[in-house]
């Protein structure tokens, strides 16, 4: 045999084993198991007290119950009773007492009780970790947790630093950190003094639908159900949630039935995996915003007229059907759809001419801003469509791309005249936005309110500040919404912010998966209620 | 007057001792140079590591004690030498991130790199090397001409498309191997985890259903990769091949009326074999530094795909521990290459 029928006798070998090693894949997952793809490479701990990315909560959602909660089959319809099966409020409303529900237990098969929420709550606020404001913006600190956070036989009391409206509370209870931990476990695994959180990290000690089985860091995680849970035995036994960071590899696995969700495919395997047999796409608004902002500092830019004009600058409709098609819909206010007093006005759409007359009634003839941007593709071609829109009214777009730390950075320091980028909100509340894009109480450089968007972009609100003030202690929730719609109205009008989209996230399930929430814009995707 | 005392022959340093001195300089110098390289790298880089952590909301308070915490408001050259004091102590720091030590997770992702290059590298030396011989033998031939196409695609084609279309025909259409991931979810942690790499772990095991879909997922991510080392092994051992059969030896052994097969691999064959060790041994560290694009297309969780998720989380410690693991298997390798250097050179003895 000479060197060459060697070389073919290999490759006939390897082309076998190549055969032999087929068809290895199953035609659909089990019945009582949901496989999902997603990017789960966010996921930096899993402690609820400290855990604030996307992939965590929704970890964090099936997995720990909370005082009050979101129904994934009627988000409408707000927070209703979790662990808490009732509350009441103090005449002068800073005091919340809540009455637990009798005979739910955790995973562990430790009852679930009052000191078990009141060690909870405590826990995340003396542990202080990055969404720790959502509990001490009520005025808890460490040292006064004992006093302001407290259980008593069947009941918690918390007792906030002033009047807050009671549906700020309670919509922040919804959070990650307001999950309940099992005391006892948790302690029982702490080192050091540090209230089991290095523990909790990458193991569960809850009583919600399901028990954390694994975590591998960019790879998976592993749910097993609870058949105690208090709401019924989940359908879905196990739920895996598999790194797949590649769209187009998310969708040959769903294609080939090795996953039953697909959550992060791009507008092209949307409409491919659209075609698909087998496979359905639902979508759902989420609440991170798309919008732009002009530093007030500018001496044109400041302006009410600029400001203005600017708005009627931005081709909402083009940019919408062309590359954020699927992915975003037009929005301009600051409270995304779905939360409470958000308001679907759109006002404005590409009008040149309208912005010009606005231009000129300003006084200003042509002028070249710089707008910061961070590196990411959505974001770069938005900014390449202002470019070309405010050009047609003479106004020279510079556009300067960085990293987070570049962009943020001068952005933080009011150095940008004009900022392009998302927010997303932190919590299922109006304050959540509205403390920020129209809340800033010190506008001066000393003051460094470098959380406050207002503040960074040098905006006095023209009066919202107190508006906003009013609101958020407001206690009649209606009454509440229409407050938020009214600033909202005046917003609009009036900032420096031009909110431009709302995002939509697109999922692709195969046909048999029912009930499948990610969530909306107000909380995370729950697995609980999914059948098959 | 008086001379010095000949030392005499045993006073004389071996050659081993010298050897191995220099090789041990060597290495520590190359580290150094390398720490020092990623070190500087990572401070200078546009990322902001406490950013990451305390997110984009956080007030300048608390930028400001993280800041401190980090120990990023010390002197560059005390950062520099404590890094160096946690390096030499095998202690790569805790990710920025999710507050795990660095060297935990490396273990965990290392494995699986390290199966997926041995395979890739194992494919490539397997055909690539009887490629290149045959075209140099046949050179200019048909299949001189094939194993030049098949080189030159192998350059020349973007892994992303390559490994986009292995999956949409394989996996997506024909259905002959697993799809993106090391195993379906099916199988996964049925076998326990000893040295991480799935093949050997399920065969340990004996569980031989596992290995099969575990095999099922490895063969076209490694054989793609093997097709890049191929191209490369190939054409380097084509042009090996080519130097020595023109060379005036060669002739003579084919006057003295040996045969073919004894004059090519007997002769030619064996004094390539030093030049082809580099060859490989490259190829093999390449692999294994982790191919980024084969581990995002089919979501390999490699250290490629590690460092690179590191890297646009901004975690610093991470990206600096993968850094120094993959310069370190460069180093090493270099050492293995040298030690087969003397096992095939008997002059390098």
């Amino acid at each position: 045999m000479n060197a060459f029928n060697k070389l073919l006798t290999s490759a006939a070998f390897g082309l076998t084993v190549l055969a032999m090693a087929a068809p290895a894949t199953w035609a659909e997952t089990p019945p009582n198991m949901l496989v999902i793809a997603n990017r789960i490479d966010d996921i930096t701990t899993l402690d609820p007290a400290e855990s604030f990315e996307f992939a965590g909560s929704d970890v964090s959602r099936n997995v720990y119950g909370k005082l009050v909660n979101f129904d994934p089959m009627d988000l409408e319809a707000g927070y209703q009773p979790d662990l808490a099966e009732s509350w009441t409020v103090s005449e002068d409303g800073r005091t919340i007492t809540f009455t637990m529900r009798e005979g739910v237990t955790f995973h562990s098969g430790n009852p679930v009780r009052a000191e078990d929420a009141e060690f909870s709550l405590r826990r995340a606020v003396i542990l202080n970790k990055t969404p720790a404001f959502i509990l001490t913006q009520f005025g808890f600190t460490p040292e006064n947790v004992e006093e302001t956070i407290v259980a008593d036989g069947n009941t918690l009391t918390i007792t906030t630093d002033k009047r807050y409206a009671t549906s700020f509370v309670l919509n922040c209870l919804t959070a990650t950190i307001g999950g309940i931990v099992d005391k006892e476990l948790v302690m029982a695994n702490e080192k050091d003094g540090d209230l089991g959180n290095e523990w909790l990290k990458t193991n569960s000690a809850g009583s919600g639908a399901y028990q954390l089985t694994s975590w591998k860091p960019n790879e998976s995680v592993t749910l097993t159900s609870n058949p105690d849970f208090y709401l019924g035995a989940p359908a879905m036994e196990r739920v895996v949630v598999r790194h797949v960071l590649e769209s187009a590899s998310q969708r040959l696995l769903l294609e080939r039935g090795d996953i039953d969700i697909a959550r992060n495919l791009n507008p092209e395997d949307v409409a491919g995996a659209r075609e698909a047999e087998g496979v359905v796409i639902a979508e759902e608004l989420k609440g991170r915003l798309m919008y732009a902002s002009f530093n007030q500092s500018h001496p044109e830019l400041s302006k009410p007229e600029v400001r203005q004009a600017m708005k009627y600058l931005v081709d909402y409709e083009g940019m919408q059907n062309a590359f954020l098609n699927g992915q975003y819909t037009i929005h301009q206010n600051f409270l995304p759809q779905t939360y409470l007093g958000a308001v679907d006005q759109n006002p404005f759409s590409l009008d040149v001419e309208k912005a010009k007359a606005l231009l000129a009634e300003a006084g200003v003839e042509g002028m070249e801003i710089e707008v910061g941007v961070r590196e990411a593709q959505e974001r770069i071609e938005i900014a390449q469509s202002l470019q070309n829109t405010f050009a047609q009214a003479g106004i020279t777009l510079n556009i300067t791309v960085g990293t987070a730390k570049q962009i943020l950075g001068r952005y933080r320091a009011r150095e940008l005249d004009m900022y392009l980028g998302a927010w997303g909100p932190d919590y299922p509340d109006p304050q959540t936005n509205a403390g920020t894009f129209a809340y800033n109480p010190d506008n001066s450089d000393a003051a460094q309110a470098t959380g406050l968007l207002a503040w960074r972009n040098g905006w006095d609100t023209g009066g919202l500040t107190e508006k906003v003030e009013a609101a958020v202690i407001e206690s009649d929730t209606e009454a509440r919404a229409t407050m938020y719609a009214d600033i909202q109205a005046q917003f609009q009008e009036t900032s420096p912010f031009i909110i431009m989209f709302q995002q939509i996230e697109q999922s692709a399930l195969r046909d048999n998966v029912t009930n499948f929430s990610t969530g909306q814009a107000i909380t995370n995707a729950s697995y609980w209620q999914v059948t098959k | 007057m008086t001379t010095a005392p000949d030392p005499g022959p045993g006073f004389a340093i071996p050659n081993w001792v010298k050897a191995t001195v220099l090789t041990l300089g060597s290495i520590a110098v190359t580290m150094l140079g390398l720490l020092f390289i990623t070190f500087i790298i990572g401070r200078v880089m546009p990322i902001d590591p406490v950013l990451a952590i305390v997110g984009e909301r956080a007030s300048q308070a608390t930028y400001d004690a993280v800041y401190r915490e980090l120990g990023l408001d010390q002197p560059l050259l005390v950062q520099f030498l404590y890094y160096i004091w946690d390096v030499v102590r095998g202690d790569f720091g805790t990710s920025l991130l999710n507050a795990r030590p660095v060297s935990e997770d490396i273990a965990r992702v290392f494995p699986a790199t390290l199966e997926l290059a041995t395979l890739g590298v194992i494919f490539g030396i397997v055909l690539g090397v009887p490629l290149g011989v045959v075209a140099a033998v046949r050179r200019g031939s048909w299949i001189d001409q094939v194993a030049r196409v098949v080189a030159l695609v192998g350059y020349s084609m973007p892994i992303f498309w390559l490994g986009l279309m292995g999956l949409l025909i394989f996996y997506g259409i024909l259905g002959w191997v697993g799809g993106p991931g090391r195993l379906d979810i099916f199988y996964e942690d049925i076998v326990p985890t000893r040295t991480g790499m799935i093949l050997i772990d399920s065969a340990i095991a004996g569980d031989w259903s596992v290995f099969r879909n575990a095999f099922s997922h490895i063969i076209l991510p490694a054989s793609l990769l093997g097709y890049y080392s191929l191209a490369y092994i190939s054409r380097m051992t084509r042009s090996f091949m080519l130097e020595q059969l023109s060379a005036e030896y060669i002739t003579t052994a084919r006057v003295k009326g040996m045969s073919e097969r004894a004059v090519i691999w007997r002769h030619a064959f064996r004094n390539i074999r030093v030049q082809l060790v580099t060859v490989i041994a490259l190829s093999y560290a390449n692999l294994l530094e982790g191919s980024v694009l084969t581990e995002i297309i089919f979501s390999w969780p490699g250290i490629g795909s590690y460092i690179t998720t590191a890297l646009l989380s901004a975690d610093m410690n991470a990206v600096l521990g993968g850094t120094v693991v993959v310069g370190l298997i460069f180093i090493l390798l270099n050492i293995l290459s040298d030690l087969l250097y003397r096992v095939f050179d008997p002059r390098a003895k």
